[in-house]
């Protein structure tokens, strides 16, 4: 529904993506001799990053909450190495669409099933196929069991004999994960703003309404799922490609779970909340594994505190700042429903566009 | 007059209750045909059967000369039958005119042209436009749903129903939980619209339905009791006795049920045949 964003959320994003480019500048000097360790974690973050964008699609947009979306991660992952030859590299044109093609195949046959529930069942039916992918993999020693597949060549990026870029500098490797987060970021943006993500956000609102208005809700939905596999799938063959391997991890419902978190520690709904939360989660992740062996507890903790504290998440932070919103204890108490009479009260004061700008960067 | 929707023994159960049970219905172009009846009488039902939105068990619906029966809601909205909800069903979180667009731009190819073109937005922009005009709502049209009061958000209601273009619209008590000049507001509203669209209306309002409704088809537990213009119905004998007889003892335009005495089975199939 937020078609606009504020000022503020554009310069922020523009600033972190300067802050990015410009980390070969900045990270020696401030991390001096793990500069290179971080960079390959700001690598791992752009990943998990476009992970959670293409999960909000389904989350956030759509309003089905998939406990199963590591599946499609997995599925990249494993393309990837399953059909990487052993003794070269495999090129990226090609494997490319082959990651994208599997998983939105698989995608649309899975969403041909699970789109026919919601809520909790769609909950249950997403961590079913997750999981029958799981133990399919893990027990499978084509797919190598539990220790997974390793692939001993990063595939390249040439122009018939000649490189075009190396993927197999860590730099590069970097810049072209963060190059594929933008675009997939300005893609999806441009399809929330289409009329196409108009439907969306009315099947999130009133899916009986739009049938009743003549939309054949299913092929929308079904269209979301697979563009949002795809972009998972995406994500899943950078994963293998940054860390050599496919593993069954990737593809569990723990992955699948993380994702979400890092979605709903973001803000659901906004595409950018959900960068901004994965970069999140995974610093604190990384900070609270050097604190204590008992990390999860810690984490559990934070994102219990943010939900309870930050509804809307970090997004929410920076489309709604604290100054307007309702106090902390109220929102603590009432929850959504002050939010919600708030909107609703300063929507009727006055009219106009104006009212539809604020009550519409309100609702994201 | 030709008739537009037709349906021939048209039945649906829920378990062992049958909500509509062997109804032969018809309505005329041009028409606003008014479906009277207590609470329960199979009413919503009736019209959830008409737009798709639940299968029937048996029977069927001939719309325009082919058969509609077993089409999804959707596609059943696609050939021309929009229909408005009992309870207020709108997009709260956009605006009046968005509200509308997005009913306008159904005829739009489905999900492959929903990409935007410019003409096709000066064409939904107009219709949807067009729409909130005829239902007075042009003033509002940046005003986001969920701030106007209840009476607007049932006239948008209306206003996405027409930019839909339907030729056949169904409407579930347009006017429920409305004040006086609201209702009467909607009715002028309906009033209008009849001249170019066929209406059904399920309304409690009994002095709006007789002043609109061209013909009046009342049900009683699901089955119809009576059908036929306003005239007819309003000197039948039977009607009165399970249903306006009780209006006019109250003040309550909607008739309890329970207190509505429906008679026996065969009393109301005497009639129907």
């Amino acid at each position: 529904m937020l078609h606009r964003y504020p000022k503020r959320v554009t310069v922020l994003l523009l600033a972190g993506l300067a802050l990015l480019i410009a980390y070969p500048a900045w990270g020696p000097a401030v991390f001096g001799e793990s500069s290179a360790f971080f960079m390959e974690k700001l690598t791992l973050m752009l990943i998990f990053a476009l992970f959670a964008v293409s999960l909000d699609l389904l989350v956030g947009i759509l309003g089905l909450v998939s406990l199963g979306h590591a599946l499609f991660f997995g599925l990249g992952a494993y393309t990837l190495a399953m059909a990487s030859p052993d003794f070269s590299a495999a090129s990226l044109w090609w494997m490319l669409p082959l990651v994208m093609l599997v998983s939105g195949l698989v995608a649309a046959i899975v969403g041909l099933l699970v789109l026919r529930t919601k809520g909790i069942f769609f909950i249950m039916t997403t961590l079913a196929f997750g999981q029958m992918l799981f133990y399919t993999v893990s027990t499978s020693s084509m797919t190598g069991g539990t220790d997974g597949v390793f692939i001993m060549f990063r595939p390249s990026l040439a122009m018939g004999e000649t490189p075009l870029i190396d993927l197999d500098n860590p730099l590069t490797f970097f810049y072209f994960c963060l190059a594929l987060l933008v675009a997939v970021y300005l893609i999806l943006r441009a399809l929330t703003r289409s009329h196409f993500g108009q439907v969306l956000d009315g099947i999130h609102d009133n899916e009986h309404r739009m049938q009743a208005l003549g939309y054949a809700t299913t092929g929308y939905k079904l269209i979301a799922f697979v563009v949002s596999a795809m972009i998972a799938g995406v994500a899943g063959m950078l994963a293998a490609m940054q860390y050599g391997f496919a593993n069954p991890a990737q593809l569990g419902w723990h992955h699948s779970g993380e994702v979400l978190m890092m979605v709903i520690l973001g803000g659901m709904g906004t595409i950018f909340g959900p960068i901004l939360g994965a970069f999140a989660y995974e610093l604190l992740l990384y900070f609270y594994e050097h604190l204590t062996n008992h990390w999860p507890i810690l984490m559990g903790l934070t994102i219990i505190v943010a939900v309870l504290v930050l509804p809307k998440g970090i997004a929410g932070l920076l489309l709604d700042p604290p100054g307007r919103q309702a106090s902390l204890l109220g929102r603590l108490g009432g929850g959504k429903d002050n939010l919600a009479k708030g909107r609703q009260t300063s929507a009727s004061d006055s009219d106009g566009k104006s009212v539809g700008k604020s009550a519409g960067e309100v609702s994201s | 007059m030709s008739s537009m929707l037709k349906t021939r023994g048209l039945t649906r159960s829920f378990g062992g209750l049958l909500a509509v049970n062997d109804v032969d219905f018809e309505v005329e172009q041009g028409e606003i045909h008014a479906i009277l009846g207590p609470n329960g009488a199979g009413k919503s039902t009736l019209i959830n059967l008409l737009s798709g939105e639940i299968p029937p068990t048996r029977g069927e619906i001939e719309y325009r000369g082919s058969a509609i029966q077993g089409k999804k809601a959707h596609q059943v909205a696609r050939l021309g039958i929009g229909r408005s909800h009992q309870k207020t069903n709108i997009f709260p979180r956009l605006s009046c005119l968005q509200n509308c667009q997005l009913a306008a731009r159904i005829h739009h190819g489905g999900v492959i042209g929903s990409w935007r073109s410019r003409r096709r937005a000066r064409e939904v922009d107009e219709r949807a436009l067009a729409a909130l005009d005829t239902c007075g709502l042009v003033t509002r049209a940046h005003t986001v749903s969920s701030g106007m009061s209840y009476g607007e958000q049932r006239q948008l209601q209306i206003a996405m129903v027409l930019a839909t273009q339907p030729q056949l619209m169904l409407l579930d008590e347009p006017m429920a939980g409305m004040g006086r000049e609201e209702t009467d507001q909607v009715a002028d509203l309906l009033k209008r619209l009849s001249r170019d669209y066929t209406i059904v209306l399920i309304e409690h309002d009994m002095d709006s339905v007789f002043r609109l409704a061209d013909r009046i088809t009342v049900m009683v537990d699901g089955c119809v009791l009576e059908s036929g213009d306003t005239e007819s119905i309003r000197a039948s004998e039977t009607v009165r006795d399970v249903y306006l007889g009780r209006h006019d003892n109250s003040e309550d335009s909607r008739p309890n049920s329970d207190s509505v005495d429906i008679g026996n089975g065969s009393s109301n199939s005497e009639v129907t045949s």
